[in-house]
């Protein structure tokens, strides 16, 4: 198994967030992850990532059999974790290459991989750049600066695209996109989807689960998978929303 | 009741050997002016804290040394000049070791027409003209205890100027290397520059040193830049960590003229750099550009003051910070919109990262505006490494240390981007690495 999720309890100042998430995740799956606004998506996400404002309160998290919540997020990129973000982060005065060139070069190091030279790297940058078609000149620009909300989300998977990661956490990588765009985007995330790969697909809605097929569907309410099925789910859930789930736990548990 | 008599009794003796020194020279026009400048100096009180110019700055360091003229029989060794910018930079070259002139080591061959590129002392002896109608003009010493002081022991320092029409395709780069050898010595570069109408000219000031002594630079550079004319200054500032460094710069500005400034600073023990700019005429472009970066005990205080005392001027003002360990810095902007300065567009920022608890940053704009249709604006900020940039960095699998040094580095790039010559940007790189390094090997 990729990862394994047992019982996961976060809170952020103060407040809880997630309250016993159990998830599992094998190599070749795509799990969508929905649920309504202020159910603990995002959280889960820059949990996984491992985001320290959150804090840890219960359950484990296993990744590849290393317990993941004991490493750094630097040391996560590095063992195969990317966490597509929902606002990527603007870095004035950082190029994207830059930015690549040394992400790479750091995972490189290490896996005790070689160094790649400029010639390899650009090589690289060229043939990854065409799976988003990302427009050459954005990556010497610094990064996401001045991007549109479109070019910002291909950057992400730009990103994904030249470190390919093992397990992916796209969150909401599809919202404030308009159609050409997704199909963009959702092209470039299909052609990166293999048997040795993972995605978790965080979003609102079922437009870009229409690109990329999930294996599973999962609802996350009030930080708890309320319910889990196949690709069907998330056409229900577009369907008939959430308070038929909220009723039905309601139901379960009282 | 002058509780710094003794720094100042040090400063007379000082001034009677440097007189006995000059033989002839002493009845001449320049030394008269020496001497009014030494009986200002004599008369004036260093500034203290109660002074609003000097609230954050204390100098009391300063004042418990004392300092002695430098002797004039200084060797170099090849590996105290900074080889690596002089290997990079195609520039009219002119070395001053201790304060004095250095031909042997200097470079002004084949000077492109319409230039003259001269050292203050040879202008000093031979009673020169031009140099007695600038000098001092511009950075009045009637106020200054630091101008009178410098202005007292001036001896030499670059005295450029440009003819009207003419464009110097050649930067001149000016070095101020100290040599002290654990000798308090104290030097007083002046430079005079005056570019001539339409005339474009780039100039580079850099103060270096060959070893950490404690010694006292104390010094000026006054720019006049005439109508139309271009000018573009750069000053690599990075003494030895106990030097004491007071600089001023005084650029006069006339119709049309455009005046950019680059200060690239890794301080001293206590550094002080005031730089004003004065539209003279309509029309007049100022751009003050600037970064520091300090550690352990430092202080660097800048200060400037851009007077808009005619109307369709722009001024656009950007200094940075970086501070580490104890340090302190302090950056005062001040901005004056005259009465007529109408249409006046003037911008300031200053920016500040705090990388320990410990350091601190006073910074004041201080904008005067007597116009009413004017374009003004100022912003300052303090703080830390933005977490998220720092987060989204490591999220890609960049280490802690990496991603605090490619934020600093990238904090730092728009100012260092802005200098046009090539091997002075690389050398401005070459330094912040270098202080971003030593950051790495300490923690």
């Amino acid at each position: 198994m990729l990862l394994e999720i047992k019982n996961l309890h976060a809170k952020v100042e103060g407040k809880e967030i997630l309250k016993g998430i159990n998830l599992n995740i094998n190599e070749g799956e795509v799990h969508a992850i929905m649920g309504p606004n202020g159910s603990g998506k995002s959280t889960l996400a820059q949990v996984l990532a491992g985001r320290e404002d959150y804090e840890i309160t219960e359950g484990e998290v296993i990744y590849n059999g290393k317990n993941l919540l004991e490493l750094s997020p630097e040391d996560r990129a590095r063992e195969g974790i990317f966490l597509a973000f929902q606002y990527p982060v603007e870095i004035p005065g950082v190029s994207n290459t830059n930015l690549l060139k040394t992400a790479m070069n750091e995972i490189r190091k290490y896996r005790g991989q070689e160094a790649l030279d400029a010639m390899e790297f650009l090589t690289l940058l060229k043939e990854k750049m065409k799976i988003v078609e990302l427009d050459q000149s954005l990556i010497n620009r610094s990064v996401n600066e001045g991007f549109s909300g479109g070019e910002k989300k291909k950057n992400e998977i730009f990103q994904m695209a030249v470190l390919e990661p093992q397990l992916s956490i796209l969150d909401e990588t599809d919202s404030g996109l308009d159609i050409d765009a997704l199909r963009i985007v959702a092209n470039g995330i299909t052609k990166l989807k293999s048997d040795k790969n993972a995605i978790i697909v965080v979003t609102h809605y079922q437009r870009l689960l229409n690109y990329i097929i999930p294996d599973f569907v999962h609802v996350l309410y009030k930080g708890q998978i309320i319910k889990s099925g196949g690709k069907d789910l998330a056409l229900e859930l577009e369907d008939k929303g959430y308070d038929w789930l909220k009723v039905d736990k309601f139901q379960v548990t009282g | 009741m002058d509780k710094y008599k003794n720094i100042k009794e040090s400063f007379l003796n000082n001034f009677k050997d440097f007189e006995n020194s000059l033989n002839g020279e002493s009845k001449s026009d320049f030394h008269k002016i020496r001497k009014q400048a030494f009986n200002n100096f004599y008369e004036l009180d260093f500034p203290d804290r109660k002074n609003e110019e000097w609230r954050y700055t204390n100098i009391s360091p300063l004042l418990q040394q004392s300092f002695s003229i430098p002797n004039n029989n200084i060797k170099l060794d090849a590996t105290d000049l900074p080889n690596h910018i002089l290997k990079g930079i195609d520039a009219y070259v002119m070395i001053f070791v201790n304060g004095k002139f250095s031909a042997e080591h200097s470079h002004l061959e084949n000077i492109q027409k319409g230039i003259k590129i001269r050292c203050l002392a040879d202008c000093i002896k031979n009673n020169d003209k031009d140099l007695l109608q600038h000098f001092g003009k511009y950075a009045d010493c009637k106020n200054n205890i630091f101008t009178s002081l410098s202005t007292a022991f001036t001896t030499d320092g670059a005295f450029i100027t440009v003819d009207d029409n003419c464009v110097i395709e050649k930067p001149i780069y000016l070095l101020f290397l100290t040599k002290a050898g654990n000798v308090n010595i104290q030097t007083q570069p002046r430079n005079l520059i005056v570019a001539g109408k339409n005339s474009q000219l780039k100039v580079i000031e850099h103060f270096s040193s060959t070893d950490n002594s404690t010694y006292f630079t104390n010094t000026i550079t006054e720019i006049v830049a005439q109508e139309n004319a271009v000018i573009d200054h750069v000053k690599l500032q990075e003494e030895s960590i106990n030097a004491f460094h007071i600089a001023r710069m005084e650029v006069d500005q006339e119709r049309s003229s455009n005046f950019t400034s680059h200060l690239i600073s890794t301080g001293g023990k206590l550094s002080r750099n005031d730089l004003t700019s004065k539209f003279n005429g309509e029309g007049g472009e100022a751009m003050l550009n600037g970064l520091f970066l300090i550690e352990k005990d430092q202080l660097f205080d800048v200060h400037s003051f851009i007077d808009h005392a005619k109307p369709n001027c722009n001024s656009h003002e950007h200094y940075k910070g970086i501070l580490d360990d104890d340090s302190h810095g302090v950056f005062n902007g001040k901005i004056m919109v005259r009465k007529d300065a109408q249409k006046t567009n003037a911008f300031q920022e200053n920016n500040n990262i705090l990388l320990s608890t410990n350091s601190l940053i006073n910074t004041k704009p201080q904008l005067e505006i007597f116009a009413d249709d004017v374009k003004c604006s100022h912003g300052a900020t303090i703080g830390q490494l933005d977490n998220d940039a720092k987060f989204y960095l490591k999220s890609r699998g960049i280490g802690e240390e990496a991603s605090k040094e490619i934020l600093l580095h990238a904090f730092a790039s728009d100012v260092v981007n802005h200098i046009k010559i090539d091997a002075v940007k690389n050398y401005a790189e070459e330094i912040i690495t270098e202080r971003i390094n030593e950051r790495k090997k300490e923690s």
